[in-house]
């Protein structure tokens, strides 16, 4: 097999990238960022020969790795790719290196360091998409913490510190608990394979009792919530998109939000079909809310970059809401947002940190009138925004289009609700972008500022490339999507006596079986 | 030539580590005096060689496993186990407190000496299987450490911890002695196998039982019985602490494990004990360290959180449970002998360098230091890569196992407190500026090897578990 090592070779090249980055001098800035940036594009290129190999038809994972790790308990080094994580990982390292870009000389202090996490980060995110064992998910899931608290915590604004450990400690609490989660699920079918855990549940070898169900569902529902992040649990983000440097804000709302989505349908979904559709309606009124919420908030916000990232809260309630709306194509049009708010929003972000590298401030008060001293940005930014309200022909309106038809289907006045986030948010943006751009110049100093640079052009050029592509030629990326979304749907699907122990039949849960749990059950029953 | 009724000579080969450990702490002491006192080098080779050769007699005392001494002491892999823990505990304290005693200024003939018998205290501990042989191991590392937590004799603060502990210590020691008569008189012997087979008098023996946990629940610092814990451990000289954190504690938990899983009367008497024991501990660790200054006695509070974690895989009663908590042990041991060792180097002249504001810009002064701290910090949180993370992973899995599920959620729980203070050390190195400018203080060689050793050991456990964890899942299941 001469792909064998593919994909352990686009996880880890970021991560051998920043040892030899350490290997550099301290102060030899220019060879650190073009060996970071050298890395970087190498790394989107061999992740794009993925796209060669790739098998659109097939719902299964593809270049897949599994070699024994650890013997008690039985875990694998297991990596495989498959519909949504590879459009995922794309993104990943198609954002990764404009991030290092944008990075260039907003970020004076410890270079090296800074280059490093990011790679680092990096390496950490895609595991997070290709990990097959759920112990390798919640490793690459919790190694990403770190260099994004470090990217936070050190080169961020005023109230850094503060925005890090919340960071931190909100997705801890989520993930803690997956950890338990994940640990019930192996007592139960005594693997940490997904596949193999997965294939247990669907053909009803393995039964998990209602209430476990529910439980489990919750443990894992709630580390992706957090990450989404779902509204009431969205207090983190503002604070850490706002305080977080460019590069750190871009992979956030480009990347890490996606994480949560993309658990949502790699976990909760297939895992626990019944409890999630028993608390769809919840969780879809708990999206409503953030959408309506999130784009409301950032109507009135007076910060350029607080106001985006409410309007990511906006966004990630459509991608929540179509996940749970539970059809093919909801579920395909969120797999196609989540891909659409991270090139769009990550394009918000890099533009926002454009004008904060000229004036040092987010306010969208320190600045108005600048399309004429900056018109080529001016009208990038524009673009941008147009993407990102859904404007037809661009990404955004595919994504928001799928996710409002397939949930008017399911259940009418969900879209109605949610029809009035896309509304709300062409309000915010363009306001937002009249106060910033057009009219006359309002504060003097402004007059002068300059006009985007030959790197800044590279990075918004080949965002807006991208933007347009999927907004006209969005048949390739949907036909594959597609094929992911009704698997989602088929995952969910079991035999008979799973709906008759929901239902409440009496019978006990049928655990039939050599599983560990029931022996100590028994042992349990029987003991005095 | 031998008197009549000398123990054969495998029994002594059983006993050969502590035997070892005795003979050297004894040929120090008699070194000592004829050496200056300026002169530390053969004192501390000596202690070095005779920690060194207890390790190899260790190995020796693994090739003939089974009783020794009418069964007073059994050798299993689990006491095996043990020996290799605290022996090499024992080794890395005395190589990371030379350099702290001739910066203090303090005699280190008496201290390798008393570390060493101490160690034998514990590792009699680790074997023992009848109660008045562990009573004499417990009383033996106990007295040592009364001593060593003293030893900056000059300090306020040194003295006042020790008082503390050495009244705390004879009233949990006198708690134990008085559970092994209690029992003894219920069930008329003091051999652990023989204590469910003797006709019991069953209150007595609950009665003495609920004493020898009270006893070895001070000893582990659980919560109700922690109160001693952070003022010895601050007051003590930082490597004292060290040991103290690491090595009592395994030998403790030892006693409990091997009269748990020995005595069916004793592990369904214990189980509400252990949970709640164990979740009181956790949250008394955890929520007073949210609120330290000093990051000695921060790392105290956090020691009383982890005997918490352990004690939740006691509630366990299985043997991945028995597992996870010698696996733990292991984990634990090397981050806090690390962090201690140094902090104890951080801590400069007198050790007044122990605030968190003064460990402030240590990331860009002495990034080695700090990097070292980090990960350490990072293993007592618990994140992936690490032995404490993987070790935590088990634990989690034997409470799962045993369908303690809440308890489980409780350790999630002080996760996520304790994250909160270990991440503050971490932000000060690394986020804030230096307050003041103070000359980076090279690492000692010795120092320096003991921080390789424990930072080495962290991350090679959180990636290949799997040779300690096989010896610990062995040893569990051999246990009984």
């Amino acid at each position: 097999m001469p792909n064998s090592y593919l994909l352990t070779v686009i996880t880890f090249l970021p991560l051998a990238g920043s040892a030899a980055l350490l290997l550099l001098r301290g102060d030899d800035h220019a060879w650190i960022r073009r060996l970071a940036l050298v890395v970087a594009l190498a790394e989107f290129i061999i992740s794009l020969l993925l796209l060669r190999g790739f098998d659109t038809a097939s719902p299964f994972y593809q270049f897949e790795e599994r070699r024994a790790w650890m013997t008690s308990p039985p875990i694998y080094y297991h990596l495989g790719v498959y519909g949504i994580s590879l459009f995922l990982v794309l993104l990943t390292t198609f954002l990764t290196p404009l991030a290092l870009l944008a990075s260039w000389t907003s970020i004076a202090k410890r270079v090296r360091e800074f280059f490093v996490m990011l790679l680092v980060l990096e390496t950490g995110m895609i595991g997070v998409f290709l990990a097959l064992d759920l112990f390798l998910f919640f490793l690459f899931w919790e190694a990403m913490l770190l260099p994004m608290y470090f990217l936070i915590g050190i080169w961020g604004h005023e109230r850094r510190i503060y925005a890090a450990v919340k960071f931190v400690l909100f997705t801890m609490a989520g993930s803690v608990l997956m950890l338990v989660g994940m640990l019930w699920l192996y007592n139960v079918t005594g693997s940490f394979d997904l596949p193999v855990i997965q294939g247990l549940l669907q053909s009803g070898q393995v039964g998990l009792a209602p209430r476990a169900e529910l439980l489990l569902f919750g443990a894992f529902f709630l580390a992706f919530a957090i990450k989404v992040p779902l509204f009431p649990l969205h207090t983190w983000l503002p604070d850490a998109h706002v305080e977080a440097p460019t590069a750190g804000s871009v992979i956030l709302a480009g990347v890490l939000l996606k994480m949560g989505t993309y658990g949502l349908l790699r976990f909760c979904l297939p895992l626990f079909p019944e409890a999630s559709r028993r608390m769809a309606p919840y969780v879809a009124t708990l999206a409503i809310i953030g959408i309506i919420y999130g784009a409301l908030v950032a109507m009135v916000q007076p910060d350029l970059k607080k106001l985006i990232a409410y309007s990511s809260v906006s966004h990630l309630g459509f991608v929540v809401l179509g996940i749970f709306a539970l059809n093919t194509i909801s579920i395909e049009g969120s797999i196609y947002q989540m891909l659409n708010h991270g090139v769009s929003t990550g394009a918000l972000f890099l533009l926002a940190g454009m004008l904060y590298d000229r004036r040092h401030t987010h306010l969208i008060s320190e600045f108005g009138g600048l399309a004429t001293p900056m018109p080529v940005l001016s009208a990038l930014f524009l673009f941008v925004c147009l993407s990102s309200l859904g404007l037809p022909m661009l990404n955004g309106f595919v994504g928001e289009f799928l996710i409002l038809l397939g949930t008017y289907g399911h259940n009418a006045r969900w879209a109605t609700f949610a029809a009035t986030g896309v509304i709300l948010s062409a309000i915010y943006l363009l306001w937002a972008y009249q106060r910033v751009f057009f009219g006359g110049v309002t504060v003097e100093r402004n007059r002068a500022l300059p006009d985007a640079s030959r790197r800044e052009r590279v990075i918004l050029f080949s965002m807006a490339a991208v933007i347009l592509w999927m907004g006209i030629g969005s048949a390739p990326f949907t036909r594959r999507m597609e094929a992911s979304s009704e698997h989602v749907l088929t995952q969910m699907q079991r035999p008979s006596s799973y709906e008759a122990r929901w239902n409440g039949t009496p019978q006990s849960a049928p655990l039939e079986g050599k599983l560990p749990v029931l022996a100590v059950a028994q042992e349990r029953a029987g003991h005095p | 030539m031998l008197p009549p009724n000398f123990p054969p000579l495998e029994d002594i080969l059983r006993l050969a580590p502590e035997v070892v450990l005795c003979v050297f702490g004894i040929l120090i002491m008699l070194v000592d005096p004829f050496v200056p006192r300026a002169y530390r080098a053969p004192t501390r080779t000596l202690a070095l060689l005779g920690a060194g050769l207890a390790l190899g007699a260790t190995s020796l005392a693994a090739l003939h496993p089974g009783l020794a001494f009418y069964g007073l002491l059994r050798i299993d892999s689990f006491s095996v186990f043990l020996h290799w823990l605290i022996g090499g505990i024992a080794a890395l304290v005395i190589l990371g407190s030379s350099d702290y005693l001739a910066r203090e200024g303090l005699p280190s003939g008496e201290f390798y000496a008393l570390v060493l018998f101490g160690t034998a205290g514990m590792e009699v501990m680790a074997s023992a299987q009848e109660l008045v042989t562990a009573f004499i191991g417990l009383e033996m590392s106990s007295i040592a450490s009364y001593i060593l937590a003293s030893y900056r004799r000059n300090a306020p603060r040194a003295n006042e911890s020790a008082m503390k502990y050495f009244l705390l210590g004879s009233f949990a020691t006198a708690f134990f002695l008085y559970g092994v008569a209690l029992v003894y008189g219920a069930t008329g012997t003091t051999l652990l196998p023989q204590m469910d087979r003797a006709p019991a008098n069953p209150t007595l023996l609950k009665l003495g039982l609920g004493m020898i946990f009270i006893g070895l629940a001070f000893k582990v610092a659980a919560a109700p019985f922690q109160l001693w814990t952070p003022d010895v451990y601050e007051g003590a000289p930082t490597p004292v602490t060290a040991l103290l954190s690491a090595g009592p504690k395994a030998a403790a938990f030892a006693v409990l494990l091997r009269i748990m899983v020995t005595v069916v009367a004793a592990s369904q008497l214990w189980f509400w004990a252990l949970w709640i024991a164990a979740a009181l501990t956790m949250f008394a660790g955890n929520l007073a360290a949210l609120v330290q200054s000093s990051v000695k006695r921060m790392l105290a509070y956090s020691s009383i959180a982890h005997a918490g974690y352990i004690l939740v895989a006691f509630a366990a009663r299985n043997e991945i449970g028995t597992a996870a908590v010698l696996f733990y042990l292991v984990a634990y041991a090397l981050m806090k002998l690390g962090a201690f060792t140094l902090m104890a180097h951080l801590g400069g002249e007198g050790e007044r360098r122990l605030e968190i504001n003064d460990y402030a810009g240590l990331g860009e002064q002495q990034p080695v230091a700090a990097a070292c701290l980090s990960l350490y910090l990072l293993s007592l949180l618990g994140l992936p890569v690490t032995a404490g993370f993987l070790g935590k992973l088990y634990i989690f899995n034997a409470a799962l196992k045993s369908h303690l599920v809440w308890l489980a959620v409780l350790l999630a729980v002080n996760s996520v407190i304790a994250a909160y203070y270990y991440l503050r050390i971490i932000v000060v190195m690394y986020m804030r500026p230096a307050q003041q400018e103070w000359a980076p203080l090279p690492i000692p060689a010795a120092v320096g090897l003991v921080l390789l050793v424990t930072a080495a050991g962290t991350l090679y456990l959180g990636l290949f578990p799997g040779i300690v964890m096989n010896f610990a899942a062995q040893s569990a299941l051999l246990l009984r």
